[in-house]
């Protein structure tokens, strides 16, 4: 109850007590979305709020006060997505809430919410139907409550705007959890079997709504993990090694930095579970005074083996392994590849790669840990509160339910803040201390210490009968994988026996987008683990993840064939677009199959004008797309209108459309605001966004080496949602995937030339 | 001791001449909306005004502030200011929200001195501050819609 209570604070309010007083520990809520000027307004004009004296809660999601205020736990990570909103619309739709008094909360970690991961596109994939029977069920509850109390039948109440009403009776959920009896329980199969409403019955979902979070968000209310404060924290600056792995520390020296004020000491980590190898940390009472000691202290490092590794090295690697048709796991094993490819008339074959990409979180990383009574409280944004919490306490030898993670809005996630590695220094640092740590990384360091999207080869062997027809594809793509470091049990097995390696594992994450929904005669997919990008940097889970890459490679080289056969590049899809066999989809997910692809991509078409004519110099291209994961399809059809430069070769993108099938589109705006950030990220990936590993490590670690599209260079958009009211899948990556290539295959148009790499460099 | 104010209030500060205004504002005065990107004035998270004109607070030693006069989105009261914080919520423009506050303090710089920014304006003044949410059609979208309801 008080920390319902809590929540009945303004942002303002909370915000000065906050920074006056430090954070204190157990206030719990400190991202409280309760900001909306409704609630401000009704508590500053009401200092007496009617007294809350009874809560009823039928499921962990949700609680409803007498008087009629929702309030809605949400155990994903707000960054960006509006993710509580969209939630918080699934429980209430099917709850029957007013919407003017539901409040959300993004939950500290506790085992009651589960498996905790925000990524993946998976948020309202995965969490539609338990929170819309956990509405569903204190529905249920509160119309029989109801029914009694107004002596009517069940069956003739219905639930609307908070209130239920039978006839000319009504009763407010306020006045019903007052009164009511609201003691029924449900079990967890009992909730599992409710039945949910009907997407016609629904008054929340797919209307459209103000994000909760963009109140605070505009006014510089909004409070970050870096914003965070503690009484007696001290300041702590990463001393990083010149490898990720292997490095050691032979000598400190901060004989110079005790001349800076407010310097403290440095302290050199050890970790016991091997994330963080090689490193101290500089300490001081500010975060200036880290900064200027930082450059003060001279630390000497016996190197990795990984200290001279370049980018160019990583991808001969990859490219070597793509030719060894043994290496890595079979994931797609379909028809005779290797009969066709020994009988093949003639074959075209082609090596597409993609460089290191950075996550470039405008927040840098950072986390504030304190030690309080044996538990270990870290305040940061996190999207896999499941994943660190097992490193941690392998690094601090604590139980997993001595630590607590307390959410924060994450001032970017993208991926990066899907492991919290850097929780791990400052907590061994606090613990060596004893005193709070907030450590902050500066902006190279954040780059240097990012997981990147590696560094990935990708080769593709099409063989052709002799009337031309294409008879088969082997594909082979070679790459660090994010999951076999961070995630090992979420590697997949191999679909067949390889050579000696019998089935092998291969990350699902790193080869999504090459299973894609293409009818072909025969067709193989090799996942191949890039050992030298492995131990030289950390891979990380990057937007769009695996499709963000494989899609280069699967959509230029469809491309390469339909040019070859002399057709149309989309009359050449859609003839295997063919929703047949394996691509005839299942309910729910991707029911339909392939034909929904085709779909989207006939309306991009049309509305795009394809086949028109253009100015010399400019061209069209089109690509698709059908991320996250085979079985969690967002279906997405792309066309980039582009101009190339003739004398500069300079590309620029005039204009993007866009034709997304997600299923029910549950928060429309948000949703579109989504496809547009996820649409400009392909763009910047496509042609703003270059890193190179040099030396083992990043090499472009700022916006002065690094640069991200910005306002000057945004194209126009068309971006367009066809919501038929099928299940709802992901929405935040899919959008990513086809621009790319799209832009890739229109660059050929406009200009004869070939780009087989990412991204698109043709000066 | 360095003397200057901040949002109109009288404040003073003990730190280093060559401490970045940023930490200042956000450590010492606890005005956090102010944001902290790249630390090389390449992001403008940290755009603060400075006697009504946008600067970077991340490469602007409190020292250059003596005696002046420093507004944080904390104080951007100005009707242009209103009227970007009230378009930003109208357009739904906010993902991560983190570049916001710099986008705004920039945003209103740019309506000061120019009532009916064009396209080619918006995108001069604002190409200096990053959105990693790439939210940049809805920043344009809220600053025409701003400076038409009077922000300018």
């Amino acid at each position: 109850m008080s920390k319902f209570k809590s929540n009945t604070l303004s942002r303002r309010t909370f915000l000065a007590r906050s920074v006056s007083a430090g954070l204190a520990m157990g206030v719990g809520t400190l991202l409280p979305g309760c900001s909306s000027e409704e609630a401000v307004t009704q508590i500053a004009s009401d200092p007496k709020p009617e007294a809350i004296n009874r809560i009823f809660s039928p499921a962990v999601w949700f609680e409803i006060n007498n008087n009629g205020d929702t309030l809605i736990n949400i155990a994903k990570a707000e960054m960006g997505q509006h993710v509580g909103t969209a939630l918080a619309r699934i429980v209430a739709d099917e709850l029957g809430a007013d919407w003017s008094k539901v409040r959300i909360k993004h939950v500290d970690t506790d085992p009651k919410w589960g498996y905790m991961v925000t990524g993946g596109s998976w948020s309202v994939f995965t969490s539609f139907k338990p929170l819309a029977q956990a509405g569903a069920a204190g529905r249920t509850i509160l119309v029989e409550a109801a029914a009694t109390l107004m002596g009517v039948n069940a069956a003739d109440c219905t639930a609307r705007d908070g209130v239920v009403t039978a006839g000319d009776k009504r009763m407010s959920f306020g006045e019903i959890v007052s009164q009511g009896d609201i003691s029924r329980t449900f079990s967890e199969d009992q909730l599992a079997e409710l039945p949910i409403k009907a997407p016609s019955e629904r008054s929340l979902i797919g209307a459209n709504v103000r994000a909760l979070d963009i109140p605070e968000k505009s006014r510089g209310e909004a409070v970050y993990g870096l914003d965070t404060e503690l009484p007696g924290m001290v300041y702590a600056h990463p001393m990083m090694p010149p490898t990720r792995y292997g490095s050691t520390i032979t000598a400190i020296d901060d004989s110079a930095a005790k001349d800076v004020p407010g310097y403290l000491q440095t302290v050199r980590i050890s970790d016991p579970s091997d994330t963080i190898q090689g490193w101290a940390v500089v300490v001081a009472e500010s975060f200036p005074a880290a900064m200027k000691a930082a450059k003060a202290v001279r630390i000497e490092w016996q190197a990795g083996e990984t200290a001279q590794v370049s980018e160019a090295d990583i991808l001969a690697e990859g490219a070597r392994l793509c030719a060894d048709p043994v290496s890595g796991a079979l994931v797609v094993n379909d028809g005779d590849v290797d009969g066709a490819r020994a009988n093949a008339a003639s074959t075209l074959s082609a090596e597409y790669t993609t460089g290191t990409a950075l996550h470039f979180t405008l927040e840098p990383q950072n986390a504030l840990v304190e030690f309080v009574d044996g538990k270990c409280h870290i305040h940061g944004g996190n999207q896999w509160q499941s994943l660190i919490l097992p490193f941690l306490a392998k690094a601090l030898e604590m139980e997993e339910t001595d630590i607590i993670i307390h959410q924060y809005y994450l001032g970017g996630g993208f991926g990066r803040r899907l492991f919290g590695d850097q929780m791990i220094p400052a907590a061994l640092a606090a613990r060596e201390l004893g005193k709070p740590v907030k450590l902050v990384f500066q902006r190279p360091a954040d780059s240097e210490f990012d997981c990147v999207r590696s560094p990935s080869v990708a080769r593709f062997d099409a063989a052709f009968d002799a009337d031309g027809e294409l008879t088969a594809i082997d594909h082979a793509a070679a790459a660090g994988w994010p999951t076999l470091s961070m995630a090992p049990g979420f590697l997949a097995d191999g679909v067949a026996d390889l050579g000696e390696n019998g089935k092998g594992k291969y990350d699902t994450f790193s080869i999504s987008g090459a299973d894609h929904w293409y009818t072909l005669p025969a067709h193989r997919v090799r996942a191949i683990n890039n050992e030298l990008a492995q131990k030289t940097f950390l891979p990380g889970w990057l937007r769009a993840v695996g499709p963000g890459w494989t899609a280069w490679g699967v959509e230029c080289f469809m491309d390469e064939l339909a040019l070859k056969a002399g057709v149309d590049p989309i009359d050449y899809r859609l003839a295997r677009l063919d929703a047949s066999g394996k691509n005839a989809g299942s309910d729910p997910n991707s029911v339909g199959g392939a034909s929904r692809l085709a779909a989207v991509l006939r309306d991009v078409r049309e509305r795009a004008g394809w086949g028109r004519d253009l100015p010399p110099g400019e061209g069209l291209g089109v690509a698709i797309g059908s991320g996250q994961e085979r079985n969690m399809p967002t279906w997405a059809a792309c066309i980039a209108h582009v101009a190339v430069d003739p004398s500069t070769k300079a590309v620029s993108v005039k204009k993007l459309w866009q034709t997304i099938d997600c299923g029910t589109v549950v928060h429309p705006d948000g949703a579109m605001a989504q496809a547009e950030g996820a649409t400009l990220w392909g763009v910047s990936l496509a042609l703003h966004e270059g890193a190179q590993i040099e030396n083992g490590r990043v090499k472009q670690t700022n916006l002065d080496t690094y640069s991200p599209l910005r306002m000057a260079d945004v194209p126009e958009l068309s971006l367009k949602f066809i919501d038929n009211g099928e299940f709802p899948m992901g929405l935040g990556e899919p959008p990513l995937i086809p621009v790319a290539p799209a832009i890739g295959n229109a660059v050929y148009q406009a200009s004869g030339m070939r780009v087989r790499s990412l991204p698109i460099k043709l000066g | 001791m360095i003397n200057f104010s901040v949002n109109g209030r009288s404040v003073s500060t003990n730190s280093d001449d060559d401490t970045p205004l940023l930490w200042v504002i956000r450590d010492e005065l606890k005005l956090k909306g102010t944001k902290f990107g790249c630390g090389i004035a390449q992001c403008g998270a940290c755009t603060v005004h400075l006697d009504g004109s946008a600067i970077r607070s991340c490469v602007t030693p409190v020292s250059a502030v003596k005696g002046l006069a420093v507004t944080t989105i904390e104080g951007l009261d100005s009707p242009a200011g209103e009227a970007l914080k009230s378009a930003w919520v109208e357009e739904q423009v906010p993902q991560c929200g983190y570049c916001q506050s710099g986008q705004i303090m920039q945003a209103e710089n740019l309506l000061a001195g120019n009532d009916n920014p064009s396209d080619e304006d918006i995108s001069t003044a604002m190409n200096g501050n990053l959105c990693r949410c790439m939210a940049y059609t809805r920043i344009r979208k809220a600053i025409k819609s701003a400076a038409g309801n009077g922000g300018a």
